[in-house]
């Protein structure tokens, strides 16, 4: 039973990281309808930047951080300005597709900038077993991913502040609900594309350190897109709450099924099992766990 | 002056219905067969053939497949390598394990299998759109390569994983040369895109825009969605299933899962962006593109001296853009803008 709930444990706690990169998707889901393929290739080009950064300019970890955040909010408008600017008004499968030749454009371009060999990401967290769950209830819990769920939770909570009391957030809401009428009311929508992709950079900024520092920066981490998406299928596109329960469930949910189911079929079936989780509640619920009821009209 | 209707007169239905019904058009179509067919085989280096003209036709047809899921029936699709991968592994398969088997009907059953199971991935189509039918069928792509990769019946308990293809073999005539692999690829993807014309003119055709414009309204007039759907993504699968075939037997010589990789989805997916989605023409011509461009961009590399790490890397950022830049100033892609060059020869040399 410890097992069990180790196993349970962990996946939670990666599942929290899921939930990370599924937000930043949702954010710009949420505001401006595109469906962002790019956000794993922002996520591995703020870590490699950040590395890079230390690697060749001797910078320490504490300056390459805010440097590489600055780095993603110039992307963010860059995007905003280059790509998406010409793309108003365009089909929604328009706008998608161009997100992945976007990803395709940062992939190469970390690389190019900071080399393609894997990095080391060294952060002051310690990757071992909590000593007191270890005492009291056996369990091996990882120190690391604990830490890393808490920072999940205080930028989560920090973007629900933004959304809700500040004028800023106020706008997001507004040209998330209607482009039109935002703009009627004289909300600047480019100006609210720029800010929102910003911080969708800044929320792969802390995916990417999260990640990087478990598993070393490597363009592995392009994938972790991947594993975001049955994390918003479940949880719905245009929910936060919807992508941490979605990350939560997936996460676990995974990690049971590579323990429990894994070895009856032959093991590696991490790969496919979330999508085929999330596809067979599509089925059920077609807008996701916290989707918007979809209403079709002629 | 060259390309212009006045007096072509279509005096019956048939001529009025015919697929390219002006005469210049058909004299160039025609033109190109008979060079394809007839001269680039003798005139084509080896390397030509095997290298470019073959992966060409191979991915056009497999593009062709995909515009048809996308481009005329509306269902975004991520996993065309994985119905490509069920065509090559199930012709494979039935090629060694029943004897005598023709090599034709077994790339024609290939299909048929990966359409099973475009059908199967194809029902969530039933309820869910869009994105989330994107995101569905990568589902695709992740289960049927992790199943050739553990079913180690499918590769007939090859330690490896690796199969060699068996050689081609068509009324006892061996089709182990570029050049006559090229022809057989050739007549297959033209026979195929010819079907594909066919089809997307006729009432089955029609359905799957009106399924792509506006579903709900599509099965207000009558349309049932479930069999338009399944339909789409059945042919779709088939072509795609044809293509992995031809792409195991004529050009990799091998049989593996790993050459199906999510990778090569979206180079077709690419390839639609670029030659023009719901359009047949644009199949052919994003599939030159994409197949040509690493070409030149290695031949560019090569001429700068570039090393080569610093080469692929540039391949990436360009094949990025392109697709950006395609989006922004002809989202209708190459065909399109052929189409526009034909309004231009009309007139031309006159301005009006």
């Amino acid at each position: 039973m410890n097992f069990f709930f180790e196993v349970l444990i962990g996946g939670l706690l990666s599942g929290v990281m899921y939930a990370l990169v599924a937000i930043g998707f949702v954010l710009i889901y949420k505001a401006s309808g595109v469906f962002n393929f790019a956000q794993g290739a922002m996520v591995f080009f703020a870590a490699l930047t950040c590395v890079g950064l230390m690697d060749k300019f001797g910078m320490s970890l504490w300056l390459a951080i805010p440097c590489t955040m600055v780095a993603m909010i110039v992307l963010g408008f860059a995007i905003e300005r280059v790509v998406l600017r010409p793309l108003v008004n365009q089909p929604e499968i328009t706008l998608f597709m161009a997100t992945i030749g976007l990803a395709f454009f940062l992939e190469g371009l970390a690389q190019l900038l900071w080399g393609s060999q894997v990095h080391q990401l060294p952060l002051p967290i310690e990757d071992v077993p909590m000593q007191s769950l270890l005492d009291r209830f056996n369990i091996v819990v990882s120190q690391f991913d604990v830490i890393a769920a808490l920072i999940c939770g205080v930028l989560v909570a920090a973007l629900a502040l933004l959304f809700a009391k500040t004028k800023v957030g106020r706008a997001l809401r507004a040209v998330a609900d209607d482009h039109q009428a935002a703009l009627a009311v004289g909300i600047p929508l480019q100006r609210i594309w720029a800010i929102l992709w910003a911080v969708a950079g800044v929320v792969a900024l802390v995916a990417g350190l999260l990640w990087g520092a478990r598993n070393g920066v490597q363009f592995a981490l392009t994938f972790i897109a991947l594993k975001a998406l049955p994390v918003l299928i479940l949880g719905g596109f245009t929910s936060v709450p919807g992508a941490i329960v979605g990350g939560l469930i997936i996460g676990a949910s995974e990690k049971l099924a590579e323990v429990y189911i894994g070895p009856l079929v032959g093991g590696g079936i991490e790969g496919w099992f979330p999508y085929v989780l999330a596809l067979l509640f599509l089925l059920v619920r077609p807008e996701g766990l916290f989707g918007e009821k979809i209403i079709r009209r002629i | 002056m060259f390309y212009r209707e006045a007096g072509q007169f279509r005096t019956t239905y048939e001529a009025d219905g015919q697929i390219l019904p002006i005469r210049q058009d058909r004299i160039v179509l025609l033109a190109t067969l008979a060079i394809a067919v007839v001269a680039v085989p003798f005139i084509a280096s080896p390397y030509l053939l095997s290298a470019i003209l073959i992966p060409f036709l191979i991915f056009s047809l497999a593009a062709l497949g995909l515009n048809i899921l996308t481009g005329y029936a509306g269902q975004l699709s991520l996993g065309t390598a994985a119905f490509m991968a069920v065509g090559a592994f199930a012709s494979w398969n039935f090629v060694a394990r029943i004897p005598g088997m023709p090599m034709l009907l077994a790339f024609v059953l290939g299909g048929l299998c990966a359409a099973l199971v475009g059908i199967a991935f194809g029902l969530p189509s039933l309820r869910i759109r869009g994105f989330y039918l994107a995101a569905a069928t990568l589902a695709t792509q992740f289960f049927v390569i992790w199943c050739l990769t553990k079913i180690s019946w499918l590769t007939n308990y090859s330690p490896s994983g690796v199969i060699t293809a068996q050689r081609i073999e068509i009324m006892g005539y061996a089709f182990d040369t570029p050049q006559r692999k090229y022809v057989l690829v050739l007549l297959v993807v033209a026979l195929l895109a010819l079907l594909a014309k066919n089809l997307v003119r006729s009432n089955v055709g029609r359905s799957w825009m009106a399924v792509r414009d506006m579903d709900m309204a599509a099965e207000v007039i009558g349309i049932r969605p479930m069999r338009t759907k399944l339909l789409a993504f059945a042919v779709s699968s088939f072509y795609c299933g044809v293509a992995g075939a031809l792409y195991a037997f004529a050009y990799l010589g091998t049989v593996e899962p790993e050459a199906y990789s999510l990778d090569l989805s979206f180079r077709i997916l690419f390839m639609i962006i670029i030659g023009g989605v719901g359009s047949i023409l644009g199949s052919f011509l994003g599939a030159a593109f994409i197949v040509l461009l690493p070409v030149f961009l290695n031949i560019a590399a090569h001429g700068l001296a570039l090393p080569t790490s610093v080469a692929s890397n540039l391949e990436l950022m360009v094949f990025g853009a392109l697709i950006i830049f395609f989006l922004i100033v002809e989202p209708h892609g190459l065909a399109r803008l052929w189409q526009i060059g034909k309004e231009k020869l009309r007139l031309w040399p006159f301005p009006h």
